[in-house]
């Protein structure tokens, strides 16, 4: 085996094994995935194909929910413009994935927002091993979630008295407090995004909340102290 | 419910392509340095985002704050994740029971 072959095989396994943490938040969302869209007469078997195709979970439920009270044209325009921030993470995996466009894309499939935080590496390049490992315990947790609380339909009222709400926000700080360790320019552009989100949050949903915050980005532009001089 | 499977479908396909968009357009062709400079900061501006977002989505939940604030402060004390996690889920199902 090649030392650039073991090399992508332990960034893989290290992407499982940070994976597991916001899969496992990730079944819990699900299980009101698969519950919600059981209830409004979606069935088994869609809920299931719809999280293993799309794996998005931003998108399924705002199409869950805008399908329920309008045309599906709306629905559909609703779901893929609160996915809009996958452009963004598109343009920069883009920059350090290899090879033609048909092995790029591939490796673009399997973004999500947590995969790409554990892609980032300490260069501020992106790991695509690590991507696609970090993804698979997701995808695997996402789908049987779905599943499972198609079949179940736990209670929502359970879930919140349990604590499970807390899942989600609680990884993403745990990655954020590695993440704003790395330069005092990551900790500003954060704190720009989380001022944007809080302030988008006021007038707008969560998803487009979520894509202004990306714009804090933008400091990125301006040239770093040592190119400057 | 074929409305629905069609929608399904189209968001689907839709998903994908705005993933794989910059491979699609941009492939190989490299990107001038100041807009690399920003992909990086894509990761972090994108997880500020998305705490603001899971946290104030809805109404404000000082009991769901409690437990985020647990978890964070036993991954300060460098307490494994799932670790962390796990005992911010316990502060928030406690402090909900009591």
């Amino acid at each position: 085996m090649s030392a650039r072959r073991r090399m992508d095989r332990a960034a893989f396994v290290d992407g499982m094994r940070l994976g597991v943490g916001p899969g496992a938040a990730a079944f819990v969302l699900a299980l009101s995935f698969g519950a919600e869209a059981e209830a409004r007469g979606w069935g088994l078997g869609l809920p299931v194909v719809f999280s293993a195709l799309a794996f998005s979970g931003s998108a399924q439920f705002t199409l869950l929910t805008a399908l329920a009270g309008g045309s599906a044209l709306a629905a559909i325009t609703s779901a893929v413009l609160i996915n809009a921030r996958y452009l963004v993470m598109s343009v920069a995996l883009n920059e350090s994935l290899e090879g033609g466009r048909i092995r790029r894309s591939l490796h673009a499939l399997a973004l999500a927002d947590a995969s790409f935080v554990a892609a980032h590496r300490d260069d501020g390049r992106y790991d695509a091993a690590r991507l696609v490992g970090a993804s698979v315990p997701q995808w695997i947790f996402w789908v049987g979630g779905t599943a499972i609380g198609a079949l179940t339909s736990p209670s929502p009222e359970l879930m919140h008295t349990l604590g499970l709400d807390v899942a989600f926000p609680a990884f993403f700080l745990i990655l954020a407090i590695d993440e704003l360790r790395r330069s005092r320019r990551a900790f500003v552009a954060a704190l720009l995004g989380a001022t944007i989100a809080g302030l988008l949050l006021l007038v707008t949903s969560p998803g487009y909340a979520l894509l202004g915050a990306t714009a804090a980005a933008l400091i990125g532009v301006l040239p770093e102290k040592e190119e400057t001089a | 419910m074929i409305r629905i499977w069609l929608s399904v479908v189209a968001v689907t396909v839709l998903s994908w392509l705005m993933k794989a968009s910059a491979p699609l357009i941009i492939a190989q062709r490299k990107l001038p340095r100041s807009v690399i400079r920003m992909t990086a900061l894509t990761a972090p501006v994108l997880l500020a985002g998305l705490i603001v977002t899971e946290l104030g989505g809805k109404q404000l939940d000082w009991t769901q704050l409690a437990g985020v604030g647990t978890s964070g402060v036993l991954a300060l004390a460098k307490v494994p994740m799932l670790v962390a996690v796990a005992g911010g889920i316990v502060a928030t199902a406690a402090i909900r029971l009591l």
